[in-house]
């Protein structure tokens, strides 16, 4: 069941675009943005609210890699992995992360606090490696900046 | 026309094609997948690739894709250019990347448009050396089977599904080299047009699921031209077998009829030909008998003079001629309700008497405003309904044109056009599969859709006699529908038998008659129930009450019912008095039923694909199947049955009839509407051998080594050109004669290429069939004038409707394998206001008494059906025998309820 | 030296306040343009000879001129503003978005009004958070002011403009991918023809536009063609947001006249290479631009010259391959990032970029074949312009064409070492 309030954000969102169609992406993000993720069971609540066969929103939602058809820890850790970040090094900072966080790229950590996925380019290139946290940036990351980082989140 | 130069020749092109289209209409051989003449171009596979030259001085030139390149006046490109092969061998090397290289255990294997495109590009060994990417597959059903490794991106599948057939469960996931197409998870294909994802498809990624269970190669069926029997819009297909036994049912192009595309219960439901109900012997008193004990019975049965008998119109115009001829004509009755001879025989005179003229399913394709007055016809005429969805459109097309984007250009047609629909209006007892694409739609009780139907005709016309007392709501209704089919090109109107309302067709031809009379060049398109339900009336039979009335009136006849079980047409109580009276009951059927199950003698009758004969479709088009099985010794044509008893019975001698063609003279000579039979398809003498069997058909002279290591003689077909063998006379052979599409170096489905003048248009002979029935010239006819009154609501009374389920409501698909598992349960459709006021909640039982039945019911609530009208499912048993409409009575399972009414 | 676009930036990164950008003179572009005719907006910015900082760099005023116009143009006419920036060693429009929000809106209300457009998007991309929340807020004010909505600023002219969030994948800054994208679709790019100016959103007219490109509008109104050209060193008006990633001594982002040499920016502005590395080449406009190497540091950064070089100016984000770094294995990383966000659409490009990804990879385990070498060369010929859907594959293999020119002796010693020489 959608909350009341994914209801309203979805409903007010739609005003923005002539078509249901057009709020597949934004309304998946927006059970995202409240449940970390998005079930079947929530494919096929937006389904029936937007009149959009759950196929056409999965085949939406497995294009984009933004929409995360499985759970995910509290926090979201994105690491950079493209071409700066890897000339500045992200594979020693990837090596890093999954050690102290005892999980794979891709992984959740089994106390559940973290998912660290692989990301592209963050904007952040001239800071590089950079990784986001919960949609936070942090940049400049080395040995120390990552248990740094690390330590802030619960 | 254009001239466009090919390799410096120049050739004639219509330039509002594409190159690929123009090549390939040309004869020349380029690879494609993604392109299909009815969708049009996407430019994704990039298989296509050709140069193209500015002018006679530019030699380096540019690589283009040919579909999404039109072919205008003075184009100038290379096929065989060396770049442009190199990169069409490229694309295939690319393709075939993930794909696994498994044509040996792939059921598409020898008719595989990859194989095809692969050899034609010259690609041989595999350069890639890395893993492949592999998927699960998922279960689709019983009818489509998934393997998704062999997928090669080519978005055809998404592309019919969705854009073209209005399906919204397949689609495709992700993305790069991992597309995969599929469901959001394993299920049954939901779409009625499913099963053509095993053509579409240019690899083997969705095959026929019903072949997998009796597999044979394309090139070791024995094929031959063949005409569905599942509803009366007669598609054309081609039926395969291998040892004696049917094994699948594919497409056979026919442009006016059903195109590219099949439905489902067309596709699978041949599977009925090979089901355990099957009469494979002849019967007497319920014991199986041979052919000449059967035969000797019958002679005697029928020497005893007396004989009457009931036509079908599931059989072909051969076997109802040669019952007529049997037993004389005046004895010769009607195999359906009067009631329904009362809606067939209107229909064909509206037709055949009036100005407008029945539209081809190409014509109902481009029809630009269609109205669809009481059919659900996705689920009665279901290729009408695909053909309908394109309809929509043909107005909206001008949207593209004013951007100058081609009709091709599908992408770009389909976002520029949107949501634009043409006017499309569905007036119907129930909600449709088609509504989606409907300007409007208006549910309303049979009465009330007639009376809608004649104030249109009113609106557009006001000659026609007015309907009175309609409501201010109806009237803005009428006003939108009528202008729509006043302002557009090419109107057309839908309906049919299918709300068994006399009223309802009558109106539909008020409609199309004024917009001719408004000089509006108007179509009307009849659904028929049944495969020849016109082929039947045309012969004009006796009412069948008539024929009950003579067996009163004479206790010792013989009654012979062909190919018809009388008990799916009236109550079984009603029939069993009726048939009380009959001495010897004589049936020639396929499988058995209730009828077959009360004679004395039951013949056994070849199928669609064990006789030839000759079909009249809903637009009035005679078009001849043949035969695929060379049957075995106790099946047979019916027309041969009756023939050898009257010769049994001495009624008759040896020399009549020997082969289907003098049957067909004979016919065409005594029944007027039937002269122009014998040009349906060439008799035997006219043209040369026509083999059935591919020139790579294997096994020939070992197939039966297990019962006699002699090769045994091909049989002879005294009944057409077609020869049981793999020898072909030199003459390509005529369009409706064409057993199978082959070409060289086109294996695939895809050959139809080869054997169409221009590709997608008609075939290069004609397309098969024979119109018989045109409108009339004169401009005698004139409107109706019986209005009906308006529906009243009877109050503890329902008007009980038919709803049709394209898997279910016909007879003989029903017993198909596969889609036997897709049957609806039996239910009654209650409004859920009128279901809440008597206590029934869905899924529960209910009472439901009508015509002096009583039934149990699951009840199904459905919100589209109007006030005062239920719905139940026809043709479904134990709900055969009912006669639909008719008013009925419920009552929760609790309640007293007697068969004669309410306590 | 006039710094249009960053000039006002605050040193503490927070973004420039409604106030702020009013002070410093902030939608005066916007008032003069309302006085003028839809035409003469575009007339000015077919004059000034803005050419589009996306990366193809196709001029902008000449774009607007396809859009139809007048009484019978079809209607909602949409502006989209292409924020995706997801071309990796690119970070330009970030800063530009969350430092000087109020600059974009106007840029994009100008522009909107020089093609009558209704309806405005900022297509942004999903992890643009921070973007995002200082856009909505900007929005909102601009909104309070009646920049935005109906009959802004009395003149008649209405525009409403949505942010939409991406939910990621390369491809979607494709422009008509983008469009795509926007409508809640798979985000495989369309055919062209029929252009987006002509049928865009919704199958109506629409211009997508770079942030950057969208950041000078104003600017070009309120000061003129002249003036634009004047920041300039080369034809191609303006300044420019250079950027510089990879062992430099100070990576970072400036605006400079478009024109500027390569060496001035890599050396004066970024400092150099760090101590003890040398430069061996540079992607001069992110990963989808050809490497460049020593001998065209004298390049001047415009379109015309970086292309002369046999690259292309792109988003003119540079990222430094030093001497420390394998080429193959950078290689390898820019093509593993093509291959994962192909669309998947055509086949040339889902086919053959997985093949070359595979290949790199398995050369930088020590694996590396001498086959290897003409599949990876004959892939570039085979997603060359034309032969793909749209310019996503062309754009891919860049990197890998001139790296096998410029770097063939690196992809020999990995194959002739069978290992990478950079790895211990
Ligand atoms: C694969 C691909 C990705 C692109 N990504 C972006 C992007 O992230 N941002 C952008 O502004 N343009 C991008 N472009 C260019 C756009 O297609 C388009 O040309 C641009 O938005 C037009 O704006 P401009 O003329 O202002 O540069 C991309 C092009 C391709 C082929
Ligand atoms: S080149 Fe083809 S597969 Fe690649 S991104 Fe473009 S359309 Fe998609
Ligand atoms: S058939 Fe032309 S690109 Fe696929």
């Amino acid at each position: 069941m959608l909350s009341g309030e994914e209801r309203r954000e979805i409903e007010m969102k739609l005003t923005d675009y002539p078509n249901k169609q057009a709020m597949s992406i934004e309304s998946m993000l927006i059970v995202q943005r409240h449940r970390g993720w998005v079930s079947d069971e929530s494919l096929r609540d937006l389904s029936e609210l937007l009149g959009l066969s759950v196929a056409d929103l999965d085949g939406v939602a497995t294009f984009y890699n933004l929409i995360r058809r499985k759970p995910v820890g509290r926090h979201v850790a994105l690491l950079c992995d493209s071409v700066s970040c890897w000339i500045m090094g992200c594979e020693r900072v990837r090596d890093q992360l999954c050690s102290s966080l005892g999980t794979p790229l891709g992984g959740t950590t089994a106390d559940g606090r973290f998912t660290l996925l692989p990301i592209v380019c963050l904007g952040a290139c001239d800071r590089a490696p950079a990784m986001m946290i919960d949609g936070k940036l942090h940049e400049d990351l080395d040995e120390q900046r990552i248990e740094e980082v690390l330590a802030q989140y619960e | 026309m254009a001239t466009i130069f090919i390799d410096n020749a120049p050739r004639q092109a219509n330039p509002k094609q594409n190159l690929l289209h123009a090549c390939l209409s040309l004869g020349y051989d380029l690879p494609y997948f993604c392109w299909h003449p009815a969708l049009g171009s996407v430019g994704a596979c990039r298989q296509c690739a050709v140069k193209q030259f500015r002018d006679e001085r530019d030699t380096a030139g540019k690589l283009v894709m040919a579909c999404m390149t039109p072919a205008g006046e003075g184009t100038r490109i290379s096929i065989t250019d060396v770049e442009a092969a190199a990169f069409r061998a490229a694309v295939i090397q690319g393709l075939m990347q993930n794909h696994p290289h498994d044509c040996p255990v792939c059921d598409e294997g020898g008719e595989c448009h990859l194989q095809d495109m692969t050899v034609m590009t010259g690609h041989r060994s595999r350069a890639y050396s890395f893993g492949k990417r592999t998927f699960r597959n998922q279960y689709l059903g019983p009818l489509v089977n998934h393997e998704m490794n062999r997928c090669i991106q080519c978005q055809r599948c998404v592309r019919f599904y969705r854009n073209y057939a209005g399906g919204h469960d397949l689609n495709a996931f992700r993305l790069r080299d991992n597309v995969y197409y599929g469901r959001h998870e394993d299920g049954i294909l939901e779409s009625e047009f499913s099963g053509n994802l095993v053509e579409i498809c240019p690899t083997g990624v969705f095959t026929d699921a019903t072949l997998k269970r009796h597999y044979t190669r394309k090139w070791d069926l024995q094929m031959a031209p063949s005409i569905c029997v599942h509803c009366g819009l007669g598609c054309n297909t081609t039926a395969g077998e291998r040892y004696g036994a049917l094994r699948r049912v594919v497409n056979r192009y026919n442009h006016e009829v059903n195109g590219y595309f099949l439905c489902d219960r067309g596709r699978f439901g041949y599977e009925f030909v090979e089901s355990s109900l099957r009469i494979r012997h002849p019967l007497f008193n319920g014991k199986a008998a041979i052919k000449r004990e059967a035969l000797e019975r019958f002679g005697s049965i029928l020497s005893e003079g007396n004989a009457i008998g009931i036509g079908s119109p599931r059989a072909s115009l051969e076997a109802n001629f040669a019952l007529r001829t049997l037993v004389g004509s005046d004895r010769f009755f009607a195999g359906v309700l009067d009631e329904d001879l009362q809606l067939l025989s209107p229909m064909l005179r509206i037709l055949r008497e009036g100005p407008a003229r029945s539209a081809s399913l190409d014509d109902v394709e481009h029809s630009d405003a269609v109205f669809v007055l009481g059919e659900d016809v996705i689920n009665i005429a279901p290729v009408m309904a695909l053909r309908l969805r394109q309809s929509v459109r043909q107005a909206p097309m001008r949207i593209a044109a004013g951007l100058h984007i081609p009709e091709w250009l599908d992408d770009a047609v389909r976002e520029a056009v949107q949501d634009a629909k043409g006017p499309f209006f569905i007036a119907s007892p129930y909600a449709t599969k088609l509504d989606d694409i409907a300007t409007t739609t208006h549910r309303a009780a049979p009465d009330d859709l007639a009376r809608l139907g004649f104030a249109v005709a009113h609106a557009i016309d006001d000659t026609a006699p007015k309907v009175t007392g309609l409501s201010p709501e109806w009237d803005t209704m009428i006003a939108a529908i009528s202008a729509a089919l006043l302002g557009a090109q090419r109107p057309l109107i839908v309906s049919g038998a299918s709300c068994r309302s006399r009223s309802v067709i009558e109106a539909a031809a008020q409609i199309a008659w004024a917009l001719r009379k408004a000089g509006r060049p108007a179509n009307l398109s009849f659904t028929t129930p049944e495969c020849n339900s016109f082929g039947l009336s045309l012969m004009e039979p006796r009412a069948l009450s008539e024929a009950f009335q003579s067996i009163q009136n004479e206790p010792t006849s013989t009654l012979i019912v062909l190919e018809n079980d009388l008990f799916r047409r009236a109550p079984a109580s009603e029939m069993t008095a009726q048939l009380r009276g009959v001495q010897h009951l004589v049936v020639l059927d396929h499988l058995v039923n209730a009828t077959t199950e009360a004679a004395e003698l039951v013949l056994p009758a070849g199928t669609f694909a064990e006789s030839d004969g000759t079909l009249v479709n809903s637009e009035g088009r005679a078009q001849r199947f043949f035969q695929a099985l060379d049957h075995s010794a106790d099946v047979q044509e019916s027309w041969r049955w009756l023939r050898e008893g009257s010769v049994a019975a001495g009624l008759n001698n040896e020399a009549q009839w020997q082969s289907l063609d003098d049957l067909i003279t004979a016919m065409a000579a005594e029944i007027p509407a039937f002269r122009a039979i014998p040009a349906v398809a060439p008799s035997r003498s006219a043209v040369g051998k026509i083999a059935r069997e591919p020139n790579r058909y294997s096994g020939r002279t070992a197939m039966f080594a297990n019962i006699s290591v002699h090769e045994p003689k091909p049989v002879d077909d005294p009944d057409s050109a077609l020869a049981f063998s793999m020898e072909s006379g030199p003459e390509a052979a005529p369009s409706s004669l064409i057993p199978f599409f082959w070409a060289p170096g086109w294996n695939s489905i895809q050959a139809v290429n080869k054997f169409q003048g221009e590709v997608g248009g008609p075939l290069r002979s004609g397309d098969p069939g024979v119109r018989l029935i045109e409108p009339s010239q004169e401009s005698g006819w004139q409107y109706f004038t019986a209005i009906p009154p308006q529906f009243k609501a009877q109050p503890g009374e329902w008007l009980l409707v038919p709803i049709f389920h394209i898997f279910g409501s016909e007879e003989l698909s029903r017993h198909a394998q596969g889609i036997a598992q897709l049957l609806p349960r039996p239910y009654v459709a209650l409004n859920p206001v009128e279901a809440s006021l008597l206590g029934a909640k869905a899924g529960e039982q209910i009472k439901v008494v009508v015509e002096g039945a009583l039934f149990e019911l699951e009840v199904a609530l459905r919100a589209d059906l109007p006030r005062g009208v239920a719905g139940l499912p026809t043709g479904l048993p134990p709900l055969d025998g009912v006669m639909l409409p008719a008013f009925c009575k419920l009552a929760p399972t609790g309640a007293e309820l007697s068969a004669r009414g309410a306590s | 030296m006039e710094k249009p676009l960053t000039g006002n930036f605050r040193a503490d990164k927070e973004a420039v306040s409604l106030a702020e950008y009013e002070r410093a003179g902030g939608y005066q572009g916007l008032r003069a343009a309302l006085l003028m005719a839809p035409a003469d907006v575009t007339e000015l910015v077919k004059r000034s000879n803005l050419r589009g900082r996306g990366g193809a760099g196709f001029p902008t005023g000449m774009k607007w001129s396809f859009v139809p116009m007048g009484e019978d143009a079809p209607h909602p006419k949409y502006l989209v503003a292409n924020a995706d920036e997801m071309e990796p060693g690119t970070f330009k429009d970030r800063a530009l978005m969350e430092r000087d929000p109020h600059q974009l809106i106007e840029g994009m209300i100008v522009s909107a009004y020089a093609i009558d457009a209704d309806i405005g998007y900022i297509f942004l991309r999903g992890e643009y958070e921070r973007s995002y929340e200082r856009l909505a807020r900007a929005i909102a004010e601009a909104e309070a002011r009646n920049y935005l909505g109906h009959n802004i600023l009395g003149s008649g002219y209405s525009l409403i403009l949505h942010l939409h969030m991406s939910a990621g994948r390369y491809i979607c800054g494709e422009e008509t991918a983008l469009l795509n994208a926007l409508e809640g679709k798979r985000a495989h790019p369309r055919t062209k023809p029929p252009f987006p100016q002509v049928s865009g959103l919704w199958g109506k007219p629409t211009i997508v536009q770079n942030v950057e490109t969208l950041c000078n509008v104003h600017h070009i109104v309120n000061k003129g063609p002249e003036w634009f050209h004047g920041l300039s060193k080369t034809e191609d008006g303006g300044t420019k947001i250079y950027g510089v990633s990879g062992k430099v001594k100070r990576p970072g982002l400036w605006e400079l006249p478009m024109g500027t040499p390569m060496r001035e920016i890599l050396e004066d502005h970024a400092g150099g290479m760090r101590e003890g590395l040398r430069f061996r080449g540079v992607l001069p406009g992110g990963a989808s631009t050809d490497f460049l190497v020593e001998e065209h540091l004298d390049t001047p950064m415009d379109y015309g010259n970086v292309q002369k070089a046999g690259s292309r100016l792109g988003t003119g984000t540079m990222v430094v391959l030093d001497d420390q770094t394998c080429p193959v294995g950078m290689v390898w990383n820019l093509e593993h990032f093509f291959a994962q966000e192909s669309c998947g659409w055509c086949t040339p490009c889902w086919s053959g970029l997985a093949w070359t990804e595979k290949i790199l990879f398995a050369m930088e385990q020590g694996k590396g074949s001498i086959h290897d070498l003409e599949t990876l060369s004959f892939q570039t010929k085979f997603l060359a312009p034309g032969n793909t859907f749209c310019a996503f594959a062309p754009g891919a293999v860049e990197p890998l064409q001139s790296a096998l020119k410029y770097f063939a002796d690196d992809f020999r010693r990995h194959i002739d070492e069978q290992r990478c020489p950079w790895r211990q």
